[in-house]
């Protein structure tokens, strides 16, 4: 009887350990938004949200100082696209390459490479984005070399793995059945897979690409190396110039901001915090969506 | 449909073109991959040498070493944290919690948001929580505060996963002789599970490895000159060694980054051949 | 009548296992023929020889001839051309995830039409032949997966309908259906024989009697008997046949 006393007790206690383990994630996520919110929305507002989201001129050391970041609000969205453009094609025709038309010995070479690049930590890709893109983007391309160009093709890189592991689960998901019908209907290979598997697949191909848009925007290290982080004027921005993202704004100028300036900074991060949350929710809802279908 | 042989020329055409594109960009991956390893390898592991991995840090050796020890400092200590809560949290989940209800939900998504917060975004909070608030300053001590919750939804994930692809028989056969529902997940899942518990930790242990962004508020880019375990100095990990040395624009400060990116490169190598091999495992164990 | 199909001395091998087993029958123009016989006989393996979508599946080999048209429809026809003259419908349903319309219009789209008053007469013909263009002419935008499973099963063969082609293969084509749409099917079946050539594999004997005009009877690979359905079923002439019809095995 005693046993059972005992193997009781601790068998609830261990069952509110383990319920209180997990609670400490939603504490944290509870955390960061308090304590991010707490130190950002009050910059955001003696700054005037307006004044701070869609003034292009940012000068903390100014006098007088102004902190408006829409030029990092619209170089965040520049590169990012740019990665897009560069790793969404790259991305889904190596997946359908992977899951149709990839022999199985070259498969066991591909798709570890695809996990490697998925490894590489940001730093190593910015430090060869420094040494190898921008000399490249110099030479062929014009300007210095540090530019929207780079930091766009980095990003298309960084975020290969992404696109290609998601589709290339959804692309394999599809039913047999469906390529059947289509080479039932004397269609070649290619165009079974690009007029009918393909398409079947694309709600978890739109889920690789807003993950990658994620991952972009979030980049730090990577886009610091290779963007020249000067801010740029709305009307002076160009593909071959350097820019300043959202997520450099804040490497480049913390270690020496204090006061309402480190405040700006901070809410930087708030802004790019919740753009990240409103990322996560469409996500949620297109994940829901396909599933009610 | 008589044009069908003429139509089915130009059809053939259009398939080999997608074809080739299609292996084109499966070749251009792997290249892509090759020549950023071989970029760095080549010219960052001819200058590594002993003094740079075991010497004190000066301007002339720009030794890595105790970055290095920072670093292992980094990943054992956030580890020590994050994956007993990490497990229990899998634990909790996969055993004890009832589908789709409230607390599991709010939970999930707790996660799931974890999961997607920038480096950056936990290096801000992590400046404003350990180093002011809290009052840690710029310390691995911050540094290890963030990362264990940055690291946490990766243990968590696999985790889960590992306990739940253990099969119910094995449960059923432990309930049945009457062993608790604890007992039950002590002695016969968690062990079962073991290697895809480990994978999520290797998985980890890349993550903080390739760290900087999140470090360098909380934990900095301050270099000793000898290895230290002070939790409460400000010590830069490896990456961060890699970062201010890129930065510095002299010609052996870049030099010695390749080195450490050679370093971080074969540790990255070393970090997923592990994995795989895991896998491996899981998966035979998963055929028996 | 002509002979449209000519299967000659055809062997099938998966792997190591020999499926089909010295196969020698003509299939004649506008008629139905049915392939009866136990799970695992060779009948919707022979079929899907005919379209040649054996080709998709590893570690197939065959040998012999057949013949579309007296045409070697593996050495002296493309698979692309032939699948478009012979036409499959498969056992389950498997519309493609897109509309009514494009469903129908994938196959015309494919082999090279592209004006789009063509593709809509194409889609109503074709939904026209396969009885289902008044159930449907409303919500052709609509996603074909709504419909029901016999609905599904017509819009496929329709579907098959779209690319005009001589020859119709259907693989148990109502065994996942309801009484009121399988009879709907063989009613079309029987309504269209004069303008093509159909195979239907079917494991309901009834099905073969009530619409099929030859009928061939396989076992273990080999044909037994073919002949016409209804000599086959009131006086076979072979036992294994008799034993079949009669329900002592399969």
């Amino acid at each position: 009887m005693q046993n059972i006393k005992e193997s009781n007790f601790s068998e609830i206690t261990m069952q509110a350990i383990f319920f209180l383990s997990a609670l400490i994630s939603v504490l944290a996520v509870l955390a960061i938004c308090l304590f991010l919110f707490m130190r950002g929305i009050p910059a955001i507002a003696e700054i005037g949200a307006i004044d701070f989201i869609f003034n292009e001129k940012w000068g903390p050391t100014n006098t007088p100082a102004s902190y408006g970041i829409l030029s990092m609000i619209v170089g965040s969205i520049y590169v990012t696209a740019g990665a897009i453009v560069i790793g969404v094609p790259i991305g889904l025709l190596c997946a359908i390459f992977l899951v149709e038309f990839c022999p199985s010995s070259v498969y066991k070479i591909v798709k570890p490479a695809v996990n490697l690049l998925a490894g590489i930590p940001s730093i190593i890709y910015g430090f060869f984005g420094m040494e190898a893109i921008v000399p490249f983007v110099r030479e062929n391309m014009g300007g210095n070399g540090y530019s929207i160009m780079s930091a766009s093709i980095i990003l298309g890189i960084m975020i290969l793995p992404t696109v290609i592991s998601i589709s290339e689960s959804s692309i394999r998901a599809v039913p047999e059945s469906y390529a059947e019908g289509s080479y039932g209907l004397g269609a070649t290979k290619e165009e079974t897979v690009f007029k009918v598997v393909v398409p079947a697949a694309k709600s978890g191909i739109l889920t690789s690409i807003i993950l990658g848009i994620g991952r972009a925007i979030g980049e730090t290290m990577a886009v610091v190396m290779v963007a020249g982080n000067s801010v740029m004027p709305l009307d002076k921005i160009k593909i071959l110039k350097p820019i300043r993202t959202l997520t450099t704004n804040i490497v480049t100028e913390m270690s020496y901001a204090s006061g309402l300036h480190e405040s700006a900074l901070i809410s930087t991060g708030v802004v790019l915090f919740v753009f990240i949350i409103i990322l996560n929710a469409s996500l949620s809802s297109i994940k829901s969506k396909a599933q009610r279908n | 449909m008589d044009r069908t042989l003429d139509n089915l020329k130009q059809r053939k055409i259009k398939s080999q073109i997608f074809k080739s594109f299609v292996w084109f960009c499966g070749i251009l991956t792997v290249g892509i991959l090759v020549y950023i390893l071989l970029f760095i390898l080549l010219k960052g592991v001819p200058k590594i040498n002993m003094e740079f991995l075991f010497g004190e840090y000066n301007s002339e050796t720009l030794s890595a070493f105790s970055s290095i020890i920072t670093t292992v400092q980094m990943i054992v200590l956030s580890l020590l944290i994050s994956v007993p809560i990490g497990v229990f949290c899998a634990i909790y989940l996969a055993e004890y919690s009832k589908r789709g209800n409230k607390p599991v939900k709010v939970i999930r998504l707790a996660i799931d948001t974890l999961a997607g917060i920038p480096s950056i975004v936990y290096g801000l909070f992590g400046m404003i929580f350990f180093v002011n608030i809290l009052g840690f300053r710029a310390s691995v001590l911050s540094g290890v505060c963030t990362i264990s919750i940055m690291i946490l939804p990766v243990i968590i994930s696999s985790s889960e996963e590992a306990i739940k692809s253990v099969p119910d028989t094995y449960r059923e056969g432990s309930l049945g002789l009457g062993a608790t529902r604890l007992r039950t997940v002590f002695r016969i899942v968690l062990p079962t599970a073991m290697p895809g518990i480990l994978a999520g930790i290797i998985l980890a242990i890349g993550r903080i490895v390739g760290e900087t962004a999140a470090l360098i508020f909380t934990s900095g880019t301050n270099v000793l000159k000898y290895p230290s375990l002070d939790l409460f100095a400000s010590q830069r990990t490896l990456a961060i060694h890699m970062y201010m040395l890129a930065s510095e624009g002299l010609p052996h400060s870049r030099d010695m980054a390749f080195a450490t990116g050679a370093i971080l490169i074969l540790v990255v190598f070393f970090i997923n051949y592990s994995t795989t091999k895991l896998a491996g495992r899981i998966g035979r164990m998963q055929n028996d | 009548m002509t002979d449209k199909i000519k299967i000659e001395n055809v062997e099938l091998y998966y792997g190591e296992f020999q499926a089909l087993k010295n196969i020698n029958m003509n299939i004649k123009e506008n008629e139905i023929t049915a392939f009866i016989g136990p799970s695992g006989c060779g009948k919707s393996t022979l079929l899907k020889s005919l379209n040649r979508m054996n080709d998709l599946i590893e570690g197939v080999k065959i040998t012999g001839r057949m013949l579309l048209d007296d045409v070697d429809i593996y050495k002296d026809m493309d698979a692309a051309v032939l699948r478009r003259r012979v036409g499959m419908v498969f056992q389950k349903p498997n519309p493609f995830p897109m509309s009514i319309y494009e469903n129908v219009a994938y196959g015309p789209k494919t082999h090279g039409i592209k004006n789009k008053s063509k593709l809509d007469e194409i889609v109503e013909k074709s939904l026209r032949s396969a009885a289902m263009w008044d159930e449907v002419k409303d919500r052709l935008k609509k996603s074909a997966l709504g419909l029901s499973g016999g609905q599904q099963q017509r819009l496929c063969i329709a579907r098959a309908f779209s690319v005009n082609p001589e020859v119709i293969l259907l693989d148990e084509p109502t065994s996942a259906l309801d009484p009121i749409s399988t009879m709907k099917i063989e009613d079309l079946l029987v309504e269209i024989k004069k303008d093509y050539t159909i195979i239907i594999v079917t494991h309901n004997m009834q099905q073969a009697t009530r619409i099929s005009d030859k009928t061939a009877f396989f076992l273990h690979g080999k044909i037994i008997e073919f002949d016409e359905t209804e000599r086959l079923f009131s006086m076979p002439k072979n036992k294994k046949t008799e034993e079949y019809i009669t329900g002592r095995f399969g």
